[in-house]
């Protein structure tokens, strides 16, 4: 309850999340008690500098990473493994199955999962294809594709799933620029027509303001929570206006300064 | 020294041409170029040089106890292979190694599952292959003598033997070559197991396992045709190395010739044929190897 308005129960609930990875000679503490609630149909991106552990929150939500400390609940329940209601789109292109069609690369959860089968499949992969641009693609093999079909179609692919949540580790981060704001601007398009819930990593200000709806701002080493912010009301429309600007310098201020502290 | 305002340049802007009426943007390369560019005739014409040195060469040494010609070990073969003779050895020889060779992939399958499924498989895996891959397989004949006899059982002992050890190590090899990311994406969608190894590992350590396929296939043969040579004299229905064999006692070197020839031309098209089209269909046309 806040302001008088009753929210939806959140999807995705983080409380008091510490995570540790093991290098062979140490213990490393990636987030120390993170506390976050993802909502139906949030854009909600994870920013940090590098080594904040935003992957590593990712990570664990995906079901790769138990926390050590706290707990992380899906639906009311606790994530324990990977699981496909939660799809990952990863930042490398390898994610793609060098062996399957662009077309078999969609079908590929479908099938393992045994969710979608036999004509349904191939028509929902087919739609979906269409929808991000690569119907005419569909009998291609990956290594045929550019970097931003490549993202397509892991994109495409994830979202045919209908997961619960889309987990997005730094999707554009190995794009050109150009290619890059375009795919900002199809997934908001898509978004825009399936209100499906996301939870984005990235460390580019600009990318969190225009991508997400709701910003948690997290410091380094180990990452904490710094601040959650609102970005809704931006996209590529108003990027040259003051409030963008503000939202922009305000979120520098709060990664700087902890950076400053440090030291 | 005039300074020159680099800004003053006028700028300008072109509709965008229409170039449909120029002609095809693409071509057909000449004929001969295309001809080339074909890996199988390259080859052919390789081998049919081959054979030219091969026939003149032994022309001017002049001595078929030595060094026959190319014509006479193909009518020597041709000789055998009207009689029946050569067909059934070459039979003969094929069905047990093709047995052996079948078994020790089985086998291989089973460590390399084991293998990425546990460490201690992995360690087992690790140590077996240590100690076994360096041991040459025809240096186990003796004892697969005593403890199978003469016969199918020992030869099949020692291929599995060659076959197995290289077969793993490469296919292990190629498995925890898989990309991270990659592994990740069958996890997410939930692959554990033997379907995890099936639908995921197997088709991306493909280059590796192929490698393995291959060195194995080559080891299955040598290390048969040896078999044959050393015991082969006392087995009724001898193989290809007891046909070259049989061949030397009675100095019919263009016989011998004929042997060696038809254990090339196997392996030749067991490569050019069944291992390129395996590579054709998959992993050339995945794009992970060139």
């Amino acid at each position: 309850m806040a302001g008088g308005q009753d929210f939806p129960v959140p999807l995705l609930s983080a409380r008091g999340v510490t995570l540790q990875y093991r290098t062979p000679q140490h213990i490393v503490t990636a987030t120390w008690r993170v506390d976050f609630d993802v909502l139906p149909s949030d854009r909600f991106v994870l920013l940090g500098p590098s080594g904040c552990g935003k992957s590593s929150i990712l990570k664990s939500v995906g079901g790769f990473l138990p926390p050590v400390e706290g707990t992380l609940t899906i639906n009311g329940r606790p994530i324990t493994r990977p699981g496909p209601d939660r799809m990952m789109v990863f930042q490398e292109f390898e994610q793609l199955l060098p062996w399957r069609t662009v077309l078999g690369n969609v079908l590929f959860p479908m099938r393992a999962t045994g969710r979608f089968r036999g004509r349904a499949a191939i028509e929902r992969a087919r739609d979906i294809l269409d929808r991000v641009g690569l119907g005419k693609f569909t009998d291609v093999y990956p290594h045929m594709l550019s970097g931003g079909m490549k993202m397509r179609v892991a994109i495409a692919r994830a979202m045919a799933m209908e997961p619960d949540i889309l987990l997005m580790d730094e999707p554009f981060a190995a794009l050109d620029a150009l290619t890059r704001r375009k795919m900002q601007e199809e997934l908001l398009a898509l978004w825009d027509q399936l209100h499906f819930t996301m939870l984005f990593v990235t460390h580019s200000i600009e990318e969190a303001i225009l991508v997400g709806s709701r910003i948690l701002v997290l410091s380094p080493h180990p990452g904490r929570v710094r601040a959650e912010l609102n970005a809704d009301a931006f996209h590529h429309g108003n990027i040259d206006q003051a409030a963008f600007g503000q939202l922009s310098k305000r979120i520098h201020r709060l990664l700087f300064e902890d950076a400053e502290v440090a030291r | 020294m005039s300074v020159i305002d680099l800004s003053a340049r006028p700028e300008f802007e072109r509709p965008p041409l229409d170039v449909t009426a120029e002609g095809a943007v693409e071509r057909p390369l000449p004929l001969w170029e295309r001809a080339w560019n074909n890996t199988a005739l390259r080859r052919a014409v390789l081998l049919i040089l081959l054979a030219l040195i091969w026939e003149v060469y032994a022309r001017y040494v002049n001595n078929p106890l030595l060094f026959p010609t190319l014509s006479e070990t193909l009518e020597a073969m041709m000789r055998d292979l009207q009689s029946g003779v050569l067909v059934q050895r070459t039979v003969t020889s094929l069905h047990v190694l093709l047995l052996g060779y079948a078994s020790g992939l089985a086998i291989a399958a089973v460590f390399t599952t084991l293998a990425v499924s546990t460490r201690i498989g992995t360690d087992l895996l690790a140590t077996l292959t240590a100690m076994f891959n360096p041991l040459p397989a025809i240096a186990l004949l003796p004892l697969a003598l005593i403890w199978f006899g003469l016969g199918v059982p020992s030869l099949v002992f020692v291929i599995i033997h060659s076959v197995l050890w290289a077969v793993a190590l490469n296919t292990h090899t190629g498995f925890r070559a898989v990309p991270e990311t990659l592994r990740m994406t069958g996890r997410n969608v939930g692959l554990t197991g033997i379907r995890y190894v099936a639908l995921l590992l197997i088709p991306a350590a493909f280059p590796a396992i192929l490698a393995g396929l291959k060195i194995g296939w080559a080891f299955a043969w040598r290390t048969l045709i040896a078999a044959e040579l050393v015991f082969g004299a006392s087995a009724r229905q001898g193989g290809l190395g007891w046909h070259i064999f049989e061949a030397r006692a009675q100095l019919e070197t263009a016989t011998v010739f004929a042997g060696l020839l038809v254990v090339i031309v196997i392996g030749l098209l067991v490569e050019s044929v069944i291992f390129r089209a395996i590579e054709a269909r998959t992993v050339n046309r995945w794009g992970m190897q060139r």
